[in-house]
């Protein structure tokens, strides 16, 4: 029954990805053509996006660069709740996009930004090394795998700190599949855990989806009903006190368009 | 002092000045910025003891396995006559200069469960290094033991070789002569090295992340609870500054009574 439920989460959200996303994408594309058409984009345009945003967002940034001669983007790539700390203690940034909603009611709090929207989610997925050595796979039942059916607290588990986006997420799966005890290891942001996989320190790691996909033929993954219950919501924002806002709000309505979105779906996110 | 009347130079004050407050107005800082009220309540949490403690027991465990492996070494550095030891000096001392994640990730290759090393250990004996408090040893130990080192090796430069020609001439070996003259000559740097060595291994962050993890009670250190509660609760990091500051200082002035007071001046 509790499967059932699950994985009628699971396509509801992929639903919500198909049709309802379409129309915030359309609008999206008809403010970006005014921007793009006549006045080009100059200066520095400063991005502060969360680690997992790495890949997307440099090959948007090349985009805009390209369609601007005139405008420099540049990227601060790291855990965001870091990131909304330094935007917090006034670093200049125009844009930021957070991996979970906390980090960026932090920054909108203190009324630094607002209309922060919601352009990506990323699920949690169980990473493995491609050489297996506890021997990790789901039962050969049909369906999508429990994450007690995967793992058992004897495995050697990384995941991200609980202060972190990726962290909050994997206790809520661990707690819900009754493996609050199983890791080993808290560490500090999403790709220090992916690095533990890849070496083979750890059984199982617990990373979002997009970050396997980044990670290539080095890592197994393994998806699990839990991750329904806390896919995290990538919001993005042009900050209020913007040194180029209008730079910044190019890359956002970048970012949401048809483009964004392809961008954001070949690197594994999902549709909001 | 009253032998140089007329105090310091202009030149060298003002920088010195400036030295000072760039060093002091951080710390400061944290002072001016510290929870005073919550101070108490944050500092029982059974998290913030078991931190600490790991964070003294660990960094003390490090600095004795490298006063033990550390001292002979520099001992080797300064007074053997063989080959290739400014090359084997500016090995020993990679670690000083590499940055600490490498230093983790690199113990990894080695120690790890798929290292070259530890793959063994795991087969012959079931042991694994990784994500233990062995691990967190090792870590800080890499990490800090050069320090140890190089100012071992300095004092065993700067102490007159004399001594031990005499001591060989009136019958002793070498190694009592280590042991029965060196040893003493230089005990003044050996205290300096070792509280340099015990404050690097006290403020390790990145090796020990990467190569021992992150779980309170076993792995957790000061460093990381401090770099974790800053994602979320800048004031709980700073409290917790506060406690890593109170007890190396508290630390460095009673070493310092004890014997830094002499090594200054043999150093």
């Amino acid at each position: 029954m509790r499967r059932t439920a699950a994985l009628a989460v699971l396509l509801s959200l992929a639903g919500c990805g198909g049709g309802g996303g379409l129309t915030p994408a359309g609008e999206a594309e008809v403010a970006a053509d005014p921007t793009g058409g006549d006045e080009g984009l100059t200066g520095t345009l400063t991005v502060f996006a969360a680690a997992s945003l790495t890949d997307v967002f440099t090959g948007l940034g090349e985009r805009l660069e390209v369609e601007h001669p005139q405008l420099d983007v540049r990227f601060n790539f790291a855990g965001s709740s870091a990131l909304a700390q330094q935007i917090a203690q006034g670093a200049p940034a125009d844009v930021f996009a957070s991996a979970a909603e906390g980090p960026m009611a932090t920054v909108t709090d203190a009324g630094l930004a607002e209309d922060a929207e919601v352009f990506a989610r990323n699920p949690l997925v169980l990473a493995v090394p491609v050489d297996n050595p506890a021997g990790i796979e789901p039962p050969a039942t049909a369906g999508l795998p429990g994450l007690a059916d995967l793992l058992v607290p004897e495995h050697t588990v990384a995941v991200c700190a609980p202060e972190v986006p990726c962290g909050a997420a994997a206790a809520e799966v661990l707690g819900s599949a009754g493996l609050a005890d199983a890791p080993d290891t808290y560490d500090d942001d999403v790709r220090a855990v992916l690095t533990k996989v890849e070496l083979g320190e750890v059984d199982a790691g617990l990373v979002y989806v997009s970050d396997v996909r980044a990670a290539g033929d080095a890592v197994l993954a393994y998806a699990f009903r839990e991750s329904a219950r806390a896919v995290n919501a990538y919001p993005v924002a042009v900050l209020a006190d913007a040194p180029n806002a209008e730079a910044g709000r190019a890359f956002v309505d970048l970012v949401l368009s048809e483009e964004g979105r392809r961008a954001l779906t070949d690197a594994g996110f999902q549709q909001p | 002092m009253s032998r140089h009347r007329g105090g310091v130079p202009a030149p060298l004050l003002v920088p010195a000045l400036l030295a000072v407050a760039f060093l002091v107005l951080p710390l400061a800082g944290l002072l001016v910025r510290a929870p005073w009220p919550d101070l108490l309540p944050q500092l029982t949490t059974p998290a913030v003891g078991e931190a600490l403690r790991l964070s003294l027991v660990s960094a003390t465990l490090a600095t004795l396995v490298s006063l033990v492996l550390g001292v002979p070494l520099a001992w080797v550095l300064a007074r053997t006559r063989a080959r290739g030891r400014s090359l084997l000096r500016a090995l020993v001392t990679v670690p000083l200069v590499l940055p600490p994640v490498v230093g983790g990730v690199a113990l990894f290759l080695v120690l790890g469960r798929q290292g070259l090393l530890g793959r063994w250990l795991d087969e012959a004996f079931g042991v694994t290094v990784p994500f233990t408090t062995t691990a967190v040893v090792i870590a800080e130990t890499f990490v800090a033991m050069p320090f140890l080192v190089i100012s071992v090796e300095g004092a065993l430069r700067a102490a007159d070789v004399r001594f031990d020609d005499a001591a060989a001439t009136l019958g002793a070996d070498r190694w009592t002569t280590f042991r029965r003259v060196t040893l003493p000559l230089v005990a003044p740097g050996i205290a300096a090295g070792a509280v340099l060595c015990w404050a690097r291994a006290l403020g390790e962050f990145g090796a020990t992340i990467t190569f021992a993890g992150n779980f309170p009670g076993t792995t957790q250190t000061m460093p990381l609870a401090v770099y974790l509660a800053l994602q979320q609760e800048p004031e709980a990091a700073i409290v917790l500054s506060l406690v890593l500051l109170a007890v190396s200082l508290a630390t460095l002035l009673l070493l310092r009574d004890r014997w830094l007071g002499r090594a200054s001046v043999s150093a």
